[in-house]
């Protein structure tokens, strides 16, 4: 069991001892010091010649008690001497808090600051854009400059290895559009018209949109989180020093990666689903299993496909954008990193679903029904 | 696990601390055999350190020196061997156990490994809450102030953040960390690396006084002859993947392995020891002369 430091009290002539006994450790003076720090009256000797261990922890508060008291220190032992002159050679009242709590004073203050942030991000976010379209078309003039193997390293990450949890994915939703659609079809007798509803609706809207917001979670994030911890390293720095554009080496990759794979991934996607809807059709509905793919190519007008490839790579540019910015914005501490990449994912599926809707409305608008 | 249990476990394990028998001996290794895969760092690696002493040690690059560091404090796993700490094998010990020669020891490692969203006081108060709960704010307050300057940290640096600092202020704050306990063994990674020539000998000088005022037993990993010279009570060097030789520097001269030979009179040992008799020499002279 441990044992703790404790104290007494002796008055001989008018003069006041306080003798401490016990362990003057760290371990040790958990009850000793609020006691000593509550000790009101005068006291004008601190006998410590009982004391078994002493480290600085212990030297620390009869230093302290001492002061306070005006007190003198009798028994100390050579190497209690040292550590209390030690201690108190360091002793010192400067503030240790940080500036970092805010009162409600500041609070116009600080939506004012936040104001001005949204405002910068955005100019650089446009800024970010137009740096990686300029290296883009440094790219197109000189097409050695390409980071080919970062590239196709990229497009594994963010493409192959995703294909089984976008695939199993897709099937999974396949299923579910199918089968709840069918018990309202069945309402009608309609259904038949499963196959429109799984056909079209994955090839028009959900394989690209539920692939978009799985890649945004998988790499936007990674981008993010490898960006952010390179700044960290100066990584990013030491390249600016070599004459390495970060943007060229770092962004344009995972950009590039992102644009190509996305479209692939959600045409994989739409088909996985409509597997997913016919095997479920199959099953339940007793539409053969080749029949209901025959009936899709019926169905389904091309323009579906179509518009699904046409949003596909500009999810992927607004994920790696995202990704890429918020990790070249990383300073400072590790905790940074993760709120920087929790933002590169929040505004990524936020991006995509808005421009998704937009999309939608424009596609309906234009006539492709 | 939740974090919170494991902290209220910590906690209290940490009102039971066991008390470890004092040995001559705070580390033991016996047969320490490390490998990664098919290379293997260490095999049969036999170290002793005595209480008390400050015990460098050295190697070329790659001869496992951090591993062994590592080994040591427990945060890699010997595929063979034994470590005592304390007496205790911390291979083999108990959670509780190694509790209790957790709260004897500090560490210093090469980055100083400061918590990056705590202030240089909050990091240095980590330890202290984490193992004595019962501890007042106000004296864990009092705590951080003074151990920031025992360490040779100016007064203002205990409310600034890790990225605030510079380099050597970085060690030093990781060092104001190790030294958070009070501990008996103190483990110390490269801790002049990077610091300009005059910091580097007030660390030393820093060490010496503190190893000498608290008793500490230091296992101090460097390549800075001058830290050998000047505060190193014994010298361990690695290489073949075992202590090929340890003892003082003139022992180890008397040795006649080529690495060692090279090692310690090289242009640059040669000069560091020289200063070292010069400094000395001064001393003495200064001595007489008062």
């Amino acid at each position: 069991m441990r044992e703790w430091a404790d104290f007494t009290v002796e008055e001989r002539g008018g003069r006041v001892t306080v003798a401490i006994t016990g362990p003057l450790t760290v371990s040790g003076i958990g009850r000793l010091d609020p006691a000593l720090r509550d000790f009101a009256d005068s006291v004008q000797t601190i006998d410590i010649s009982a004391v078994e261990r002493i480290d600085t922890v212990g030297a620390w508060i009869v230093h302290r008690f001492a002061e306070e008291k005006s007190a003198e220190i009798n028994g100390a032992s050579e190497a209690a001497l040292v550590l209390i002159d030690a201690v108190e050679e360091c002793a010192h009242d400067a503030d240790i808090a940080p500036e970092r709590d805010r009162s409600l004073k500041n609070f116009t203050a600080d939506v004012g600051e936040k104001v001005v942030d949204f405002g910068k991000g955005v100019t650089h976010n446009i800024g970010f854009l137009g740096s990686i379209i300029a290296a883009i078309g440094g790219t197109i003039a000189h097409p050695r400059r390409l980071r080919v193997r970062a590239l196709v390293r990229q497009m594994e990450l963010v493409g192959v290895t995703a294909l089984p949890i976008v695939g199993l994915m897709s099937f999974l939703i396949g299923i579910v559009i199918a089968q709840q659609g069918a018990v309202q079809l069945q309402q009608f007798g309609a259904e038949a018209f499963t196959v429109n509803l799984v056909g079209r609706i994955t090839l028009r809207e959900l394989g690209v949109l539920m692939t978009a917001i799985m890649v945004a979670g998988r790499s936007g994030s990674a981008f993010a989180a490898q960006i952010g911890t390179m700044q960290l390293t100066e990584e990013v720095d030491a390249m600016r020093t070599i004459g390495v554009s970060p943007i060229e080496a770092l962004v344009l990759p995972r950009v590039l990666a992102a644009v190509l794979m996305m479209p692939l991934l959600g045409f994989y996607a739409s088909v996985v689903a409509i597997i997913g809807g016919a095997v479920i059709a199959d099953m339940m509905l007793g539409i053969p299993f080749w029949t209901f793919l025959a009936r899709v190519q019926e169905v389904v007008p091309t323009y579906d496909f179509w518009i699904g490839m046409i949003k596909a790579p500009v999810f992927g540019l607004i994920i790696a954008l995202a990704g890429c910015y918020q990790g070249m914005q990383v300073k400072g501490n590790a905790e940074e990193v993760g709120l920087r990449t929790t933002m590169a994912v929040v505004q990524a599926i936020f991006m995509v679903i808005v421009l998704d809707a937009f999309f939608a409305v424009f596609f309906t608008e234009i006539g492709f029904g | 696990m939740s974090a919170q249990d494991q902290s209220d476990h910590i906690a209290e394990a940490a009102e039971n601390i066991p008390d470890v028998e004092d040995t001559d001996y705070p580390i033991r290794i016996r047969g320490l055999t490390n490998a990664f895969g098919n290379f293997v760092v260490h095999e049969h690696l036999d170290l002793d350190v005595r209480k008390g002493e400050i015990l460098g040690i050295v190697g070329g690059s790659g001869t496992g020196k951090s591993v062994l560091m590592r080994s040591i404090i427990g945060l890699q796993r010997p595929s063979e061997g034994a470590i005592d700490v304390f007496g205790r094998d911390i291979v083999e010990a108990e959670p509780d156990e190694e509790i209790g020669v957790r709260s004897r020891w500090g560490v210093l490692f090469q980055g100083g490994a400061l918590f990056s969203t705590l202030t240089v006081a909050e990091n240095v108060q980590v330890p202290l809450k984490q193992f004595y709960p019962e501890l007042d704010q106000e004296l864990l307050d009092e705590i951080a102030r003074y151990k920031v300057v025992l360490t040779g940290l100016p007064e203002n640096a205990a409310a600034k953040f890790p990225s605030e600092l510079s380099g050597g202020m970085k060690k030093r704050a990781g060092l104001a960390r190790a030294l958070a306990l009070d501990p008996e063994l103190l483990f110390l990674d490269e801790p002049t690396a990077g610091l300009d020539p005059v910091g580097a000998a007030k660390f030393d000088e820093l060490l010496r006084e503190l190893t000498d005022t608290l008793g500490l037993t230091v296992f101090l990993i460097t390549h800075d002859l001058d830290t050998l010279y000047a505060i190193c009570d014994r010298v361990a060097v690695l290489a073949d993947k075992k202590v090929i030789a340890i003892g003082t520097i003139p022992e180890l001269l008397q040795t006649d392995h080529p690495w060692i030979q090279e090692y310690f009179n090289g242009p640059r040992s040669r000069a560091a020891a020289e200063s070292h008799d010069r400094g000395k020499a001064l001393d003495k002279t200064a001595g007489e002369g008062s």
